[in-house]
Order: C-alpha cells, then structure tokens, then sequence
C-alpha cells in the first residue's frame, strides 16, 4: 500500500472545471453510424447550430450533487406532507372555495408538468449536443417530480372535497382542459427547438411568475400549508429552468443569423399561445382565492410590463422585439379575469370546480383593483346573477359555445378597443371556415393551417357523438346527450361542478369545520 | 390503562383518486408509488400529429412492435417514484463519496506507476462513453415509451448512467490528480482503439434503432447483462490483483447498482414475454441479435484486458445471462431467425 503523504498532491478544480470535466467530453462524433440518423430530429426546423460546445452549461449540477440535494429536499417536503395529513390540515384553508384553485391547479396544470417531463425526455434524447442533452434531461426529471409531488400533496384534499378526483382523465377529456392540453401538445409536435423555445423560454423564463407561482402564492395568503410547501421546494428547481429558458434563446440566436426570423415567430406565437392560457390563473386570481395576492392587472404589469419589457430590451441586441400583439394583451388586462370568470360562471355546471359570485366586500376590491371598467362593466352583470339566484334562478347556460380553434377557449373575449363587443376572426382554409377569439389565434393558424385543422375541438367532438362512453346507445329512447358528455368527462354529476352556495362540498366544509362557507 | 388523544372524527369521501381505484379494482388506500404512476401519461384526444413523425400520436403504443393489453403492469418492484428514487441514490452516494475521499487522500491511484495507470485507463475509462450512451437509449425510452409505470423508471434509469459516467469520469480524474489527460486519452481509446470499437459499434447501432423496446431490452438485458457481470466477475478483480485493491474501492458502487436495477429490468422482462407468444419471440428474437453483437463486441475487449482467459470470461458471462433469462420464462430456440 502506498502511505498516504502523496508525493504530488491533486489539481484542485473548481466547481464549473468539475463539471466540464465530468460531463463534456461525454459525447462524440459517431462514425459506425451516420450522426444524423443517430439525431435525426435536431435540424427539420431550420435552426442552424454550428458550435455545441458554445452550449453554456447553465446548471452545473452533477449528478452527485443532484441527488444530494434534491434527495434532501424530497425528505424535507414529504416530511411536511406527513404532517399535514397527520393533522388534517385540508380544514386550515380560509374557506372551501380556495379548494377550487387545487381544482384548476391539479386538472389543468400538473398534467402539463408530466407533459413536460416527457417533452423533455424528448429535446434529451434528441439534441446532438451533450450539455443540451443533459440540461433538458434534468429538467424532464424534475418535472417527473413535480407531476408526482403534486399528486401526493394533493391527494389529502381529494379524499375530503370533489372535483379532484380523476385529474388525468378530465385532462383528456373536459372541454376548458382542452385549453392547456392543447397548449403543451402544440409544443411537443413541433420539433426540439421550437419545444424548448416555447416551455424553457416562453413559459418557464417570461409567464413563469404569471402561471405556476400564483398558485402557490395562493396557497401561502389562503392557509393551504401542504401547496406552499410544494411550491417552495420547486421554487429552486424553477430558478433553474428559468436559467435553461434564457440560455436556449441566447444560444440558438447567436448560433446563426438566420435563426433569428425564425425564433421571432416562435416567440411571437408562444407568447399569445402562453396568454390565452393566462386567461384561466386571471380569474383564479381575481375571483377564486378568497384571500387575494394581487389583481391580475397589476401582475401583468409587474411580471410582464415591467420585467418582461426589460428582458425584451436585452434582447434587442440580436435582432429580436417584444412579441406581437403583447400591447392588446396590456388592453384587456383590465377585463381579461371578469371575461373569463363569465365564461365559467355560464358553464359551472359543465366544470369540475365551482363558480360563484363575489361577495360585497370582493366586488369593492375588485372595484378598487379594476375602476376603469369593474363597477361599468361587470358588477351590474354579477349583481344581476346574484339577484336571479336569490329567486331560485341561479343562471347556467344549457347551449354550448364556439370555441376558438386556436387556444380553444369560447369566443367571449372582446375586440381590442371595445369591451363592449364579443370579438369574431374568422380563416378560409381547404373549404372550411375556421374562426378566432383574437388577432393573435388568427395569425398562429395561419402560420400553419395544417396543424390547427387537427385541434380536437371538445365542443365539435359534442356535436359529432365522439364524447359518449363506450357502448352507450346515443340512439336510446330519452337520451341526454348533454348528460352523458359529463359521464365521458369522469365527473360525479351533482358533485363536482356547479354553484358553490348549492355544492357538497360547502355543506361538509360547514359541518365538519364549524367554519362560515364564505369567510369574511 | 388506554390513553386516548381525542381527535375530530371526519368521515372522508374516497380513499384515492378515480383512476387509481380503477387500476386497483375499488377504492381503497393506494401507495404513494401507486398514485404517482398510475393516470399520469395522457392516453386520448390528442391534438396534433407530431411534425417529427405525423404518421403516429404524440404519444403511441406503435412506437415498438412488442404489444402490451396494459402497459402498467410493467411496474417497478422498487417502487421508485421520484422521492424514493433520490432519497435512495443520495444515500448510496454518500457511502462511495466516503471511498472516493479515501483513496483521494491518499492519492492511491494517482501515485501508481505510469504503466498501471495506463492499463487501467485503457480498461475502465472509455467505459464513460458507453454509460453516455446507455443514458441516451434509456432517454429514448423515456421519450418514446407508452405508460409511466415503465417510462418513470427508464427516467431514473438514464439519469443512473449519467450518474455513472460522470463517476467513471472521477476514477480517471483519480488516475490522473485531476488534469483531465486520462478522459482525454479514454475518448481517442474509445474513437480508435480495435479492443473498443466493438463496443462502440453496439452503443451507434442503438441510437439508430427506432423500436423503442428494442433498445431497451438491447441496452438494459443484453449489453449490461453481459458487460456488467463481466466487469464484476473478471474484469475488475483481475485489475485488482494486478494493481492493487483501490480500484475495487471505486468499483464497488457498479454491481450494487447492477443488482439493484436488475430486479427492475428482470419484472419488465417477465411481464413482457408472459404477455404472449408474439412477445416472446419478439423478445427472444431482439436477445439473440444484439447478443450476438455484444458478444463480437465483448471478446476483443475482455482479451485486451483479461488476455488469454478472456474467451472464456466471456462465455462465463453468457451462461450467466442465458440462466438468467431462462429464469424469466425466455427459451431463447424459439427466437425467430
């Protein structure tokens, strides 16, 4: 054996020549094979990449170190989620209408954290670049995390409250989920490029503070402990793939000046394909949590006004504007959350989470927030519900809507300059007229027709007796189709949707918790 | 005497989400494995066609010509969801992280004469480049595969082999006190040198193979099946006797992790051919052409580095697989030609 006084000690290498050491000369140029059957995905969109080694590696997180540290956090947070069960904390919440964000949260955005992990797997396998492999690689992983450790947080609420009980299935299925599942879909069928452009990017770097941090806020302002332990501990996994989001539109525009139209169209589609999903977190935000964080309007000029008009202006510098149509999206920021809760308050009973209308003190704040347009526009709307209801007419609207064949919300925005009037675009394409919400879902349409055609358009797919269970006979004598298409949806008719004032879940909230079904 | 905490008594709805009470058969308390697994992956009413591939779904059970009635029941007897998965590797990293430290401080690999460092250059570093490659076949899986009973594990499983690689890339920092020269000469090893480019030749031929189950039952039966019984068995205690026990100290980690996953690659194995006949011909048909491969792949290598016992290592190996799959319900005469 050799004594341990080492003659010639060991170079000491820093953290960043650790990694490069470990991790880059990894791959290779094969030569049994051709390298682009071997990566035979990462050049159909036109992305021209001459270096991969300008690829900076922006995490630097060896695989040791990974699992030291999330292994850590994964203890800590299943620690907290045992307690929290332990100690029934589902009753800590300020009523049981915030259960209703978990409702949106769990059927509409954790299906699209494991749709990331897997787009992930994908740009992972399929970049010829070693360091971008194993960037998105970790980043698929740890949206794998943050589907199950959503699930398991979760869970404890679905055993006490409905509408949380098939949130996979309803994602397949239910019409407004057709709006974020169409959304992450339309990123996974485009190539790797436009996938991490759109999800690293576009989602995680611009909208990230308008979509996943809301909630958790949220939960931290409405006494939902188990959500905002969650959040907390994907909140450093999120620093990262915000950092991945930016390096990735760096490295593809100064890869090749001819990225740059390129890359600008993708921006310009994925920003107005990122705010139209906004539209759900709006009304989340302004009419769902029964203890607000902020309004929507100022979110949106904090997060993007502000901070995203600063990143744009960095970027500037390789030829790239702010996105197309970010000022109509400035224009509706003072009646985006009030459309959109219409819209649910309509269908609620075809949801599977509850609406309502605001109480007194809610609709001053929602006055003082939104005085433009609150008190002119809307309250007399919510005033006039609330008063119908109170004569046993509680309003829902038994027709089906049009949906945008784009972002697949009904068509109940309003024209730019006119809050006033419902917004109509319409495309011809191979004989078939196709109609918009917005500018914005026109122009991606018409970019590429032949993708859009395909969107499985729930209430088209009503309409064409696709949303039926196996074996029932739509032909059957006193047959409700509307009816069974909430059977296909998975939901507990009665239970899951529908007015909260007349819900279940409000009469176990009051017995079990002695607690007012609207707090104060 | 009964001591009681006196606790409010709330009678709750369910005991698990719908879909995992479908899978169960009723509902009744399901595992944190169970509720992370089942339901995740979307299955229907998909959107768009994929521009990388319009004539299959996004998702696709197309995608390998094996055919599963349910793709679920290829679950993971380690039960790994992502919280088990890492607390259980943070914690076998720490036990190595203890021998690497070890045999760094007392430098008892760099300060080995230069003609042993060479030798075990040549016979264990240019393995980072196949790990490196076994992480892309597996991401391949992840990608393409159809359910997250099987897709979840393969994800754990590529991040093990970079895991691994990344560990071979220490063992030669080791060698070489941290320049970096021994990863240097480990890849031109693995670009140019005869005993290697067998072993190459399988890792490119899988990254140009579609099937997405073919790749894994090519890299995660076969090639280790073979290559890591090799390394544990002849490889690493002939390195051992010929340069002194250090090297087992950093080998150590490779058969406990082999062990461990195997019992994950064996239940997928089984439920697959126990599906049907068609699988496991297909199966046995996929065993005997990359083993075939591997085979040619592995003689040059083991007699580079075992020398003239080096046939016979690699015939000891093959036996050892052929039990093994045996075991598993494979009779590998009923392979398709």
């Amino acid at each position: 054996m050799n004594m341990p006084a080492a003659p010639n000690g060991p170079k000491k290498l820093s953290l960043k020549e650790n990694y490069a050491l470990l991790t880059r000369g990894l791959g290779w140029d094969t030569s049994y094979e051709d390298m682009d059957k071997a990566f035979p995905l990462d050049k159909f969109e036109g992305i021209r990449i001459h270096d991969w080694e300008k690829w900076e590696d922006p995490f630097r997180l060896t695989m040791d170190a990974y699992w030291k540290y999330q292994g850590e956090k994964e203890r800590k947070l299943y620690a907290i989620v045992d307690a929290f069960q332990q100690n029934n904390g589902q009753f800590n919440v300020v009523d049981a209408r915030y259960i209703n964000t978990l409702k949106l949260f769990l059927t509409g955005v954790s299906p699209l954290e494991y749709a990331a992990h897997r787009g992930f797997a994908m740009a992972g396998r399929n970049f010829r670049g070693t360091s971008a492999r194993i960037a998105c690689q970790m980043q698929a992983i740890d949206e794998l995390r943050h589907a199950q450790t959503q699930a398991h947080t979760i869970s404890q609420y679905n055993k006490f409250f409905n509408g949380l009980h098939d949130p996979g299935h309803m994602h397949d299925r239910v019409w407004y989920l057709s709006v974020p599942k169409s959304y992450f879909e339309d990123a996974m069928t485009a190539g790797p490029f436009e996938f991490v452009t759109a999800i690293s990017f576009s989602f995680e770097y611009v909208l990230t503070n308008l979509l996943f941090m809301p909630f958790m806020s949220g939960a931290a302002y409405n006494g939902d402990m188990a959500t905002v332990t969650f959040g907390f501990s994907a909140q450093s996994d999120e620093s990262r793939h915000m950092t991945l989001g930016l390096e990735v539109v760096k490295f593809i525009l100064e890869q090749d000046p001819a990225n740059i139209p390129i890359v600008q169209r993708w921006l310009d589609k994925w920003f107005w394909r990122g705010y139209r999903l906004l539209g759900l977190v709006s009304m989340m935000m302004d009419y769902m949590l029964p203890r607000r964080v902020m309004s929507w309007a100022e979110a949106w000029e904090m997060y993007f006004e502000q901070n995203g008009g600063a990143l744009f202006n960095d970027l500037a510098r390789y030829g790239i504007r702010m996105p197309k149509y970010h000022d109509v999206a400035s224009m509706e920021k003072h009646r985006l959350s009030h459309e959109v809760w219409g819209i649910f308050y309509n269908y609620t009973h075809a949801a599977a989470f509850h609406t309502w209308v605001p109480e007194q003190a809610e609709m001053e704040w929602l006055a003082s927030k939104y005085p433009e347009t609150f008190d002119r526009l809307y309250r007399p709307r919510l005033e006039y519900w609330r008063a119908q209801q109170e004569q046993g007419k509680r309003f829902y609207n038994p027709t089906l809507p049009m949906l945008c064949q784009t972002c697949q919300i009904p068509m109940g925005f309003t024209e730019p300059d006119d809050p006033t009037k419902i917004c109509y675009r319409e495309s011809d394409y191979r004989d078939n007229k196709f109609h918009f919400c917005s500018d914005g879902c026109k122009d991606i349409f018409d970019n590429e027709p032949e993708k859009y055609v395909q969107s499985w358009l729930p209430v088209h797919q009503i309409y064409q007796g696709n949303c039926f269970r196996p074996g029932v006979d739509p032909t059957a004598p006193g047959f409700d189709p509307l009816a069974e298409v909430l059977l296909y949806y998975g939901y507990h008719v009665g239970e899951d949707g529908g007015e909260y004032l007349d819900s279940p879940d409000r009469r176990n909230w009051e017995q079990w918790t002695g607690k007012p079904a609207v707090a104060t | 005497m009964q001591i009681d905490i006196k606790t409010q008594a709330v009678t709750q709805l369910r005991q698990t989400f719908s879909h995992v009470a479908r899978y169960l058969g009723n509902d009744k308390p399901a595992s944190r494995y169970q509720e992370a697994t089942y339901g995740l992956q979307a299955e229907t009413n998909f959107h768009y066609r994929p521009l990388w591939q319009p004539e299959l779904e996004l998702y696709d059970k197309r995608r390998t010509q094996l055919v599963m009635k349910d793709w679920y029941v290829l679950r993971d007897p380690r039960q790994f969801y992502y919280g088990t998965y890492t607390i259980t590797r943070a914690r076998q990293q720490e036990s190595m992280e203890k021998n690497i430290d070890f045999v760094e401080r007392r430098g008892l690999l760099r300060n080995l004469a230069p003609a042993a460092v060479e030798a075990l250059v040549l016979a264990l570093v240019p393995l980072r480049h196949l790990e490196w490659g076994a992480n892309t076949h597996n991401c391949h899986v992840t990608a393409y595969g159809w359910g997250t009973a099987l897709t979840q594990a393969t994800m754990f499983h590529t991040m093990d082999r970079l895991g691994l690689a990344q560990h071979l890339s220490r063992l030669g920092l080791l060698l070489d006190g941290n320049t970096g020269e021994s990863l240097a000469q480990a890849k031109a090893l693995w670009l140019n040198h005869p005993a290697w480019q067998g072993l190459r030749r399988v890792t490119e031929k899988m990254l140009v193979t579609q099937d997405c189950m073919e790749v894994f039952f090519a890299q995660n039966l076969v090639l280790d099946g073979l290559l890591y019984p090799l390394l544990q068995n002849h490889i690493e205690p002939h390195c051992a006797a010929e340069h002194g026990p250090a090297i087992s100290l950093l080998m150590d980690f490779l058969p406990q992790w082999f062990d461990e996953t195997s019992r994950w690659v064996d239940a997928v194995t089984k439920a697959c051919v126990a599906e049907s006949a068609a699988n496991h011909d297909l199966v046995a048909g996929w065993l005997a052409q990359w083993g075939a491969l591997v085979n040619d792949a592995l003689e040059p290598y083991a007699g580079m580095v075992l020398g003239e016992k080096g046939p016979q290592a690699v015939k000891a190996v093959e036996a050892i697989l052929e039990a093994r799959v045996g075991k598993l319900g494979i009779t590998l005469d009923r392979a398709v030609a």
